[in-house]
């Protein structure tokens, strides 16, 4: 049987890094930081969810294709994001993004 | 072991081995859940869009939500993440006692995150946040001086916003529900044996992906512009 039997110790310690992260996350959240603190709370996500993948679901110790369309997913997730965002956050640059928008353009 | 009688009987006869049988399941799975990815990802994309445009207005309706509550469902699903793990570790060791305490603490636990979220919705009924014709975001105290030029209209966006991606991460555990208990009922009939427990093993991933999109939910409804 080819299939890793992950240790309990290793599930116990994943556990304990996601309660970790938890409470920085939380604590972080009211350490005013500017800009920054949206940053720092999703690379904690990003790290706890990487645990999760790699440990609770096994990839660590799963095939190359089954790990290459975890990445893909990744990846298009990605673009769907960046390339969203990269349109959305340039618009008001312009100065053509429409009157209506302007004031909830400056409403920070 | 793929010449015990015991994998014979569960080896599918598509299937050259039990280790093929394993692997196909699990890749199948995965496959799903990238489309699971996908869907979440566009309510996450529309969630950034809006926030980008209306930060002030975002910020503002998030500090209404309970950080108390959030940061104990999030532990609450962090556990429940673990039990699940455990209960696939009993499978493939074959407890099969183990496998059937570790679903029902998974179940239990489950049930304490949608208790916490019907709570809270409750209390966004009372506070009249409910998207709708009933819908009424007014700021006070210190919350009123720190975000000024709040547009209840995005406000709005921002609630509608919230019980979307909540409630379907809601109905999501809520299938996780008839899932495991399918899987209780399954383990207590002794169905699952070392050589065969791709039931467990996939539910299993399915609960952790519901996991992790609370792991980002978490962060983006709750904690975004917090202050002291």
């Amino acid at each position: 049987m080819t299939d890793h039997i992950v240790p309990v110790k290793t599930y116990l310690l994943v556990f304990l890094a996601l309660l970790v992260g938890t409470a920085l996350t939380t604590g972080m959240a009211f350490v005013d930081l500017g800009p920054f603190n949206g940053i720092v709370a999703l690379t904690i996500a990003m790290i706890k969810a990487v645990l999760v993948v790699l440990f609770f679901m096994h990839v660590k110790y799963s095939s190359k294709m089954t790990r290459a369309t975890i990445v893909s997913a990744a990846v298009f997730l990605l673009i769907l994001l960046t390339l969203s965002m990269t349109d959305y956050v340039t618009r008001p640059w312009s100065g053509t993004y429409g009157a209506g928008r302007a004031q909830s353009g400056n409403e920070k | 072991m793929s010449d015990s009688t015991s994998a014979i009987h569960v080896l599918k006869h598509h299937f050259a081995d039990l280790d093929q049988q394993r692997e196909t399941s699990t890749f199948g799975m995965w496959l799903f859940l990238v489309t699971e990815i996908m869907f979440f990802g566009g309510m996450f994309c529309a969630y950034l869009v809006y926030r980008v445009l209306y930060f002030n207005s975002f910020g503002a309706a998030s500090t209404t939500l309970s950080i108390q509550l959030g940061t104990t469902n999030t532990a609450v699903l962090i556990c429940s993440s673990l039990t699940m793990a455990m209960a696939v570790h009993a499978a493939a060791t074959g407890h099969r006692k183990a496998i059937i305490l570790f679903l029902v603490l998974t179940l239990l636990l489950g049930g304490v995150f949608i208790g916490i979220k019907g709570v809270e919705y409750y209390d966004k009924f009372q506070e009249r946040h409910v998207p709708g014709p009933n819908f009424n975001f007014v700021l006070e105290g210190a919350e009123a001086k720190h975000f000024q030029h709040v547009d209840p209209h995005a406000a709005e966006i921002y609630f509608s916003l919230y019980f979307c991606m909540t409630g379907l991460h809601a109905l999501h555990m809520l299938i996780g529900f008839g899932l495991i208990t399918w899987l209780i009922i399954a383990a207590t009939r002794g169905k699952f044996t070392p050589e065969y427990y791709s039931p467990v093993e996939l539910v299993g991933l399915y609960w952790h992906f519901v996991d992790i999109v609370w792991i980002f939910l978490f962060p983006l409804l709750y904690l975004i512009s917090r202050h002291p």
